[in-house]
């Protein structure tokens, strides 16, 4: 049936053309599903983005033991990045951290006299992952040379909530959409295969075979599910741009940091391209098969 | 060659439409298949067209044997069958040349056979200069030659036509007889299920009487039809 493809695709261009109506509802349905599904993945990316950033915020410190001399504590620096779950590790010597202590009360004169050795050298530490934290910190003080050891895990158990929770929920939205648009999708292709169930009848009856029926509508699906991602990847990059446009103009959501689109259409095209192929041909698939039986 | 050999179909609402029939239809035969509504002529063809398998019996079409037949088997059946409805059944939305160039494309045809294949079949039926109408442009007649002509356009062993002339008026309705007997000259096996006892009185060719899913009468002629029926 090799020869039969041009013909195949011929019709299905053609079908669609000839149930403008239909087509146009089916490309419709495919635009909304898919600017849901698409703007919901992408809110939930960005705040999985932003999580990562305060993520990064809520670091460990190591204090490191008052009889250590400075080249001993600078020395410390390898041994705590090669510990698991360290993403970097900065040293903090007592100047920098005396420094760091007036400037946040640089009104205030009182604090203008501190002498550096009041403080201790430090370590920064930042992780691959927060759920490390309590292992890093059993670590950390395991360390010879750290005296003391600041986790803040309550703060990192509840970013792990938020993070865990958005996943959750933007894993199962997206699941749901996807069935609904094949729904949608499969049931406005059934209303354009029920209008040509007389067609399918007779080709039936002439002996065409049920793959020879079948792949226009699998063609005119394809071509509905094409159009309606092209489209659906438009609208969204205008709209995404706008809201984050809108965002960074925003002096009450200035904290929320959005990914510029440019940074991530091609994943945001490839996978409206894919939903939107997936939803066309399986919607008429599961439209046909009712037909064939005759 | 078409042979039932006691067939019964019950359908699954428990109606007995078929009660042990049997009859043969030698290749190259024409027959009229008559009987009064209800009496099982209509399962007889969807039996035929592989549209319903018979509840028990033996059904033999053209080599296929019914009752065993795979699901992928039942297009290359329809394939040694032409069938023809009272209604056409033509795809409005095609011209005459795209009705039946769909039903080469479905068995595989290629452009060049179909090419070469259709201005023969539309000349044969009468339509030959009209490939470009649509089936809407067309009279009742003609529609039903543009059936034929998609009937015939792949060849088949068998033609089936039900209540082919049911729509038409006594002389187009003589004309398409005509034409199936003229087909039927040319080797083609026609069986043809009617109402009308005046065509069939006119044709004198073999009648098979069916009446409440029994073979009342095989076999007579015009005269004994119309004597039977009466």
């Amino acid at each position: 049936m090799k020869h039969n493809f041009t013909y195949f695709a011929k019709e299905g261009v053609g079908n669609m053309f000839s149930h403008g109506f239909m087509s146009f509802a089916a490309i419709g349905v495919t635009v909304a599903c898919l600017l849901i599904m698409g703007t919901f993945t992408l809110v939930a990316y960005n705040l999985n983005e932003n999580l990562k950033d305060l993520q990064k915020e809520n670091a460990v410190l190591a204090f490191v033991d008052d009889a250590l001399t400075d080249e001993e504590a600078k020395a410390l620096q390898s041994k705590l990045e090669k510990l698991p779950g360290v993403a970097d590790c900065t040293f903090v010597s007592r100047e920098e951290a005396r420094d760091s202590y007036v400037e946040q009360y640089d009104e205030d004169d009182l604090y203008g006299d501190l002498e550096a050795e009041i403080f201790r050298h430090r370590y920064v530490l930042h992780m691959t992952d927060l759920e490390l934290m309590g292992e890093l910190r059993t670590q950390l003080e395991a360390v010879e040379g750290i005296d003391r050891v600041r986790a803040d895990e309550t703060i990192s158990a509840g970013f792990i909530t938020v993070r865990n929770i958005a996943g959750v929920i933007s894993i199962a939205m997206i699941a749901v959409l996807l069935i609904v648009s094949v729904f949608i999708m499969s049931n406005t292709i059934k209303l354009t295969t029920f209008d040509r169930r007389d067609e399918i009848a007779i080709m039936k009856m002439v002996g065409a075979t049920d793959g020879f029926i079948r792949w226009p509508f699998v063609y005119e699906g394809l071509l509905l599910g094409l159009c309606g991602a092209v489209i659906a990847f438009g609208l969204q990059w205008v709209l995404y741009t706008g809201m984050v446009k809108g965002v960074s103009n925003s002096d009450t959501m200035q904290l929320l940091k959005l990914v510029p689109f440019e940074g991530i259409w091609m994943p945001v095209a490839l996978v409206f391209l894919g939903v939107g192929l997936l939803v066309g041909v399986g919607g008429s698939l599961t439209a046909i098969r009712k037909f064939l039986r005759v | 060659m078409i042979r039932l050999t006691n067939v019964e179909k019950t359908y699954d609402n428990g109606t007995h439409a078929l009660k042990g029939i049997s009859f043969e239809i030698a290749d190259g035969e024409f027959v009229f298949l008559v009987g009064p509504s209800g009496s099982g002529k209509s399962t007889i063809i969807k039996l035929l067209t592989g549209e319903v398998l018979p509840s028990c019996g033996r059904v033999m079409i053209n080599g296929f044997s019914m009752g065993r037949i795979s699901d992928k088997q039942i297009p290359l059946m329809r394939r040694t069958l032409g069938v023809i409805f009272q209604d056409f059944r033509l795809i409005n939305t095609k011209t005459v040349y795209d009705n039946l160039s769909l039903a080469m494309r479905a068995v595989g045809a290629t452009t060049k056979e179909i090419q070469a294949r259709i201005p023969y079949v539309l000349e044969l039926v009468g339509l030959e200069g009209k490939e470009k109408r649509y089936p809407d442009e067309l009279s009742g007649g003609e529609q039903q030659r543009v059936a034929i002509a998609r009937a015939l356009v792949n060849n088949p062993d068998t033609i089936v036509a039900d209540e082919p002339t049911g729509n038409l008026d006594p002389n187009r309705s003589l004309e398409i007889m005509s034409l199936l007997e003229r087909i039927n000259a040319l080797g083609t096996t026609v069986v043809v299920v009617t109402h009308e006892k005046s065509l069939v009185n006119r044709f004198e060719k073999r009648v098979i009487m069916i009446d409440e899913g029994n073979v009342v009468t095989d076999g007579a002629h015009s005269y004994e039809v119309r004597e039977v029926q009466e």
